[in-house]
């Protein structure tokens, strides 16, 4: 399972970010800081008509817009689209996400062509005002400006919402923006994407779009103590809510190697039978790209499989195995988890050894990757909450075990089929990983549609 | 053999460990409430309440509830006796078939024990684990409301409450 | 009423009129067939015409405790408790002291099946005119005893009651045979202002049991000795069973029996979990050949219109001084799409002494019990086919089909009773679906935007494939002697099965309606709830709507100029009064408001829906904020069971609306539980739904259990439209295709 979002890439930067802006005071000094800090107002515009746009540009921007799970974060689930305020907490206070609607007092009405370009180049408002990078411009900065232009013109056409930006809830001193520009000094480096003229026309287009308007590596790379992304560690893996966004590169622990069909399928499809089902954030990514142009997604396909690199013979070897005991049905049985086991036999084979095929009968468990992956938090995460249907689509269900197993029965369950499945070493403290999903997991498991009148500060993000 | 806590009673079973606590409940105890609706965790017709929570029968094995509570409808209340969210049903005339109520009143309760004044979206966020194929949603919803009330006014007189034992 | 006096073992004289005293002295309740009846003219009303003794459908016992017989099957509609309303109301005797016995091949009238919305109808009128007759009856013999003129007598409470306030209860009135006569033709009916019991919302005698774990349902039968059997059911239709090695599994533990009849495969265990586990291992081992000879799914609309059809032209009106100036098409088509029972269907078998005993959610005990006989070779004399109710069923879904497994299963197992009950994937992938459809609407408005003219043509299979014969059941068919499925027949009109409610209730100077029945059926299919009335009634109120639109009117407005039928302009005045519907009004934004109206088969109750629709303009997603319904059905029995109905009816018509639609492969069906058939869940759920009923004190019920199909299917269409400016005609009207509409 792929793990990313860019809302909780956010999240996940919160700490890091901080520190940076702090780095950036020290670094500078407050003065210094000022002067490098302060960017001009880019006068009002009367906001255009709907009519005044392109109806094939505005269809490029939709398009764009999936890819850029921009909705994801500027929709508060089950509120009005691209209305903005879904909360981001962090140990220091909350940031609120922006009105991207075109109402002009509210939302981004007001804004010219020009403005909204320089806020996904370099964040900065119309106003003059740094963006938290809770809005990921440090990919953005890769977009294009033609596909600028698109994006402003799908949003530019949307229904305007009136919603007030929500103040955010930061402490002295990190709610004075000019801070940001300190962080943008070490950790922005603006432009656009420059292709690479020995690789093909579509694993550029794929680069173009991982790095930039998709910002995969947002989850899907570590990152360093200041809350940029390591450079060095493209793709390694992240953290995201208590979800592990898997290693997408040589590092990747999925059972069966990746390759770019299998990747295209399951961006386009969110499953593939050698990898099982998109869940938890990934979720929502992989339901956007399902919009998006396939030649586009078979592109980011393309580019990711180039990342995650030829498997060597060894790992080609083991995957064809995993393969080919998963289809043969029959396992030896390690000596594993006596409980554990008959957990396993009573309450997940009927479906994981029912023979059918994933997404609807779940995936045989040699083949997945939240098994074969040393951090066992995504598996307890499914365990517990299971996989909740889609408002009247077909979907897989998986009931959630959180009411009737304790915790730890989930970790000899665990520990188990780490055993049985996973063919590595035994994860260390299982049950406080279980304790700790259970705590804090539930919310972000959510994939079906949310209440309509939802509260302001609900944090669950709008599906499908 | 298994020892299980039903309805307050301990009961000694002669059933391999790895069977579902629905078919217990419905062959071994004679209980009707809960229901076989899919045998996958998809429906909510063989909800009951485990140590205060909604549980799923059909996916939960008997070797998974050693020393845990385990509620069924019938230990709720009886015709004569109904338990506010029995009574509320009836009042509401929540049914058309019945066949998913019993699920829906035991998630319903599950709810009510920890959360006595729901909102509306709280009662359907929570429900949406449970189908019902007649479309009577409209008067379960009004049932769980009423429900709600009927226990609050029970939290005042002692000794007429209907929760789990 | 002046039928000629035949005498017989005793004269009856009631009023001016007669009572045809039986000649039969069999079983007073054993009512296997309708007998001969000597005509009488008029007919009397509802199935009374059929099973004309008054002890057919009332028997009083001396301790006065009363039992009404119906030959319908209650599934949840709640006219067990209609039906003792009408009883008490009409005898004047206590609600309480009333008990409603239903449909049993042993017991009650064969009333055929419990659909078309016909219970009311029926045996309701049936029930009704029985209770008068026999509190008729009862005053006659009162009047004979107490030697007081009949007209001096009234009834109260379940007695007799002389003006000096002499008491004869009906217990002490009843004589043995004093029932077992002929109803007459006519009754005479309480006058409506007086009722007491009609026309109240009493609360349902079902549901107490059913909301504190009563025995309920016939999954609920624990018959002593009782095993449990599962079926292993092909993979696909017309697979073939080539090997199965039993052995191992018949050494499974707690398996009593394997059964094996030619592509019929079966398990038997003591415990219920064990024949589960048996039936996983035994399909394991099963060795099956399939055929793939599933259409398209892609191309449905395309496969159906050229599959051979059988043509009639079933309305016809001209007049050739109206002429069309503006014409407009629009081709719908519905999917196939499920009755999707929340309880896979299940039955309880006892073969003892050569006679079989079948407890099943049949529809109809009668013609179940006919295609059991003749699958075992019995005399239909020797199955007794008792219902008891099941999981809602909103048609022929496989309650039938599990009556035959069981019935086979205990049929090789003489004198223990067998419970089978389907998997959740046998009853996705085996019960016969509600057909898909295919129409094409074409219409001219003359200059004043009205219609001048009207074409439609409607493709289906027949709505109808319920067992009369094994043929119909999937057990014989699948035997090494199979029975093969009969020919379909459509279902005729009036009420008609693939063009029921095809004929359009609006009068249009021009019209002409195509049925083109198609025999061959490449799904199994059958009844589902308002048969072929939901996409035709979809289809016309759409279309209503999209030349509303082209004549720029108002659609309540425009529906009213075409509608002649006094009752329907109510209906539908009342729906749009209750909604707030105003002429020229604009939804809130992302909203659309939508309305539509039927009178069920043309015959049946009268409903009108309008809905308003919420859609999310950038994931498609639509929602149902609220709907206000309006409902003439004729005298109301019992107003909150008829809200009930219509509640239900919009919700769940909204789910086969927005999301439902049965798939599958070259050789198998693949939606095959929840996940694959997703139905509607409480997130989506309304804000409100309002009925509003008409009641028509004294005017014959109509039946209402389907009226809300259709009207609540395009009222919800039409708010789309409303919504998003895109007109969807093919069902299922998911979010996709919303979201494709709105981006196209």
């Amino acid at each position: 399972m792929l793990v990313g979002s860019q809302k909780l890439s956010g999240r996940m930067k919160r700490s890091a970010i901080i520190g940076g802006i702090l780095a950036a005071l020290c670094v500078g000094g407050a003065a210094a800081a000022f002067a490098l800090a302060w960017r001009p107002t880019i006068a009002a515009i009367d906001p255009p008509t709907p009519l005044s746009f392109d109806a094939g540009l505005v269809k490029r921007g939709r398009e764009l817009a999936a890819i850029g799970n921009c909705g994801d974060c500027h929709t508060v689930r089950g509120a009005r689209n691209f209305a903005g305020g879904l909360p981001v907490p962090t140990p220091f206070g909350t940031v609120y996400s922006s009105n991207i609607t075109p109402d002009p007092e509210t939302g981004i009405g007001r804004w010219s062509e020009a403005a909204f370009r320089r806020a996904m180049r370099s964040g900065v408002g119309r106003d003059g005002t740094h963006l938290y990078p809770t809005f990921p411009y440090d990919h953005f900065t890769n977009v294009s400006d033609e596909d600028d232009r698109a994006l402003y013109a799908f949003l530019m056409t949307r229904e305007p919402v009136r919603a007030p930006a929500r103040e955010n809830q930061l402490a002295f001193p990190l709610d004075y923006r000019v801070l940001i520009a300190g962080w943008k000094l070490l950790f922005l480096h603006r432009g656009s994407y420059r292709p690479d003229s020995t690789k093909s026309a579509e694993w550029n287009r794929g680069a173009y779009l991982v790095e930039g308007l998709a910002h995969c590596g947002a989850c899907h790379t570590p990152r360093n103590a200041l809350g940029a992304e390591r450079a060095s560690a493209s793709f390694a893996g992240g953290d995201v809510d208590n979800w592990q966004a898997y290693p997408i590169n040589a590092q990747s622990s999925s059972p069966v190697p990746w390759d770019a069909q299998a990747l295209f399928s399951y961006l386009r499809d969110g499953w593939h039978p050698d990898h099982g089902t998109a869940r938890g954030p990934m979720a929502q990514v992989v339901s956007n790209l399902s919009s998006a142009p396939s030649s586009d997604v078979r592109a980011i396909a393309v580019y990711m499989a180039d990342v995650l690199g030829t498997p060597t013979p060894d790992r080609k070897r083991q995957g064809e195995a995993a393969l080919a005991q998963a289809k043969s049905g029959a396992a030896p049985a390690p000596q594993a988890d006596a409980v554990g086991a008959s957990i396993y036999a009573a309450a997940c084979a009927s479906c994981h050894e029912g023979g059918r095929p994933p997404p609807y009968g779940g995936i045989n468990l040699g083949l997945s990757t939240a098994i074969a992956s040393p951090d066992p938090r995504n598996l307890a995460n499914i365990v517990l909450s299971g996989v909740r249907p889609l408002e009247g689509e077909r979907s897989p269900i998986m009931p959630g075990f959180a009411a009737s197993m304790s915790d730890t029965q989930i970790a000899a369950l665990l520990n188990f089929l780490r055993t049985r499945f996973g063919n590595q070493v035994p994860w260390n403290g299982v049950e406080k990983t279980v304790e700790d999903a259970r705590r804090t997991q539930t919310v972000f498991l959510q994939t079906s549609a949310g209440p309509r009148n939802a509260p302001p500060d609900a944090s669950q993000r709008d599906k499908p | 053999m298994m020892t299980l806590m039903i309805n307050g009673l301990t009961h000694q079973l002669d059933a391999d460990p790895d069977t579902p606590l629905l078919y217990v409940l419905r062959n071994d105890l004679k209980l009707n409430a809960a229901k076989f609706g899919c045998g996958l965790g998809q429906c909510g017709s063989c909800t009951v309440i485990v140590d205060g929570k909604a549980v799923l029968s059909c996916v939960t094995p008997l070797l998974l509830l050693e020393g845990k509570q385990v509620t069924t409808l019938e230990g709720l209340g009886t015709i004569s006796e109904p338990a506010p969210i029995q009574r509320a049903f009836m009042e509401e005339q929540a049914a058309q078939c019945g066949y998913c109520i019993a699920g829906m009143m035991m998630r319903a309760q599950a709810l009510l024990q920890k959360n006595s004044k729901p909102t509306d979206e709280e009662i359907r966020t929570e429900l949406e684990q449970n189908l019902c194929r007649c479309g009577t949603h409209m008067r379960i919803l009004r049932a769980v409301r009423r429900a709600a009330r009927l226990m609050d006014t029970a939290e005042l007189s002692p000794g007429n409450q209907g929760s789990v034992p | 009423m002046n039928a000629p006096v035949i005498l017989d073992r005793r004269r009856v004289l009631m009023g001016g009129g007669a009572l045809i005293v039986s000649f039969s002295l069999t079983a007073a309740f054993a009512q296997d067939q309708a007998a001969p009846v000597a005509t009488p003219a008029p007919k009397p009303p509802g199935s009374l015409a059929t099973t004309p003794y008054l002890d057919s459908w009332i028997r009083i016992d001396a301790d006065g405790s009363i039992t009404v017989f119906t030959g319908k099957a209650e599934l949840g509609q709640g006219f067990k408790t209609a039906f003792q309303q009408i009883a008490a109301e009409e005898l004047d005797a206590p609600f309480a002291s009333l008990k409603v016995v239903t449909a049993d091949t042993q017991l009650t009238a064969n009333e055929g099946y419990t659909s078309g919305s016909h219970s009311m109808q029926d045996s309701g009128t049936a029930i009704q005119n029985v209770a008068a007759q026999v509190r008729g009856l009862l005053i006659a013999e009162a009047a004979k005893r107490l030697e007081l003129p009949a007209e001096n007598l009234r009834t109260e409470d379940g007695a007799v009651i002389s003006p000096n306030g002499r008491r004869l209860s009906y217990g002490e009135l009843v004589a043995a045979d004093m029932l077992h006569v002929q109803a007459q033709a006519n009754s005479r009916l309480k006058d409506p202002s007086t009722f007491k019991v009609m026309g109240q919302a009493v609360p349902r005698v079902d549901i107490p049991a059913k909301v504190t774990g009563g025995a309920a349902y016939v999954q609920d039968i624990r018959l002593p000795g009782m095993v449990h059997a599962r079926i292993v059911r092909p993979p696909g239709y017309g697979a073939e069973l080539i090997d199965c090695d039993t052995s191992t599994i018949e050494k499974m533990p707690g398996v009593v029996k394997v059964l094996r009849d030619g592509n019929f495969l079966a398990v038997v265990a003591g415990k219920e979990f064990l024949a589960v586990k048996a039936m996983n291992a035994l399909a394991a081992a099963a060795k099956w050949k399939e055929t793939a000879r599933l259409p398209k799914q892609d191309d449905l609309a395309n496969v159906l219109t050229k599959l051979p059809s059988q043509d009639s032209t079933i309305f016809e009106r001209s007049n050739p001084a109206v002429v069309g100036r503006k014409t407009i098409e629009a081709s719908y088509t519905r999917p196939y799409q499920s009755h999707g029972s929340i309880g896979p269907s299940c039955a309880v078998a006892q073969f003892t002494d050569g006679a079989m005993t079948v407890w099943t959610h049949t529809q109809g005990v009668y013609p179940d019990r006919q295609g059991i006989a003749q699958m075992l070779k019995m005399p239909p004399a020797s199955v007794h086919l008792i219902h008891v109710e099941g999981s809602g069923c909103y048609g022929h879904n496989g309650a039938d089909d599990a009556a035959a497994d069981a019935a086979l299963i205990a049929h090789a197992m003489p004198g223990v009773p067998v419970r089978v009950q389907w998997m959740r994937e046998q009853e996705h992938a085996w019960e016969p679906y509600g057909p898909a459809m295919v129409t094409k609407l074409k219409a001219s408005l003359d200059e004043n935007g009205k219609i001048a003219d009207w074409n439609f043509e409607v493709w289906s299979n027949t709505h109808s494939m319920r067992p009369g014969g094994a043929g119909c059941m999937l057990a014989a068919q699948h035997m090494a002697q199979p029975f093969a499925v009969p020919a379909a027949k459509p279902i005729p009109l009036p009420e008609g099965g693939g063009d029921r409610n095809a004929i359009p209730i609006y009068t249009f100077p021009n019209a002409h309606v195509v049925h083109h029945f198609i025999p061959e059926m490449p799904l199994r299919i059958s009844a589902m709830r308002a048969l072929g009335a939901y996409h035709n009634v979809f289809s016309i109120e759409s279309f209503m709507d999209e030349l509303a639109v082209a004549a720029g009117a108002d659609p309540v407005e425009f529906r009213l100029r075409h509608l002649d039928d006094q009752r329907g302009r109510e209906v539908i005045e009342k729906a749009a009064l209750g909604f707030g519907w105003r002429k020229g009004q604009k939804a809130p934004s992302d909203r659309g408001f939508g309305f539509a109206f039927a009178r069920y088969k043309n015959l049946a109750a009268y409903c009108a829906v309008a809905s308003e629709v919420e859609v999310n303009r950038e994931t498609g997603r639509p929602r149902l904020v609220r709907a206000v319904a309006a409902v003439d059905s004729g005298q109301v029995v019992n107003p909150d069971g008829l809200i009930n109905q219509i509640e239900g009816a919009i919700v769940q018509s909204m789910s086969w609306t927005l999301y439902e639609s049965v798939t599958f492969d070259d050789t198998r069906i693949t939606s095959i539980d929840w996940q694959t058939y997703p139905i509607l869940r409480f997130d989506a759920v309304p804000d409100s739904i309002d009925v509003q009923i008409i009641n028509r004190p004294g005017q014959p019920f109509l039946g209402s259990g389907e009226t809300g199909q259709g009207p609540a299917a395009a009222s919800i269409a039409n708010a789309i439209a409303d919504a998003t400016g895109k007109r969807l005609r093919n069902l299922p009207l998911t979010r996709k295709r919303i979201k494709d509409a709105i981006d196209a």
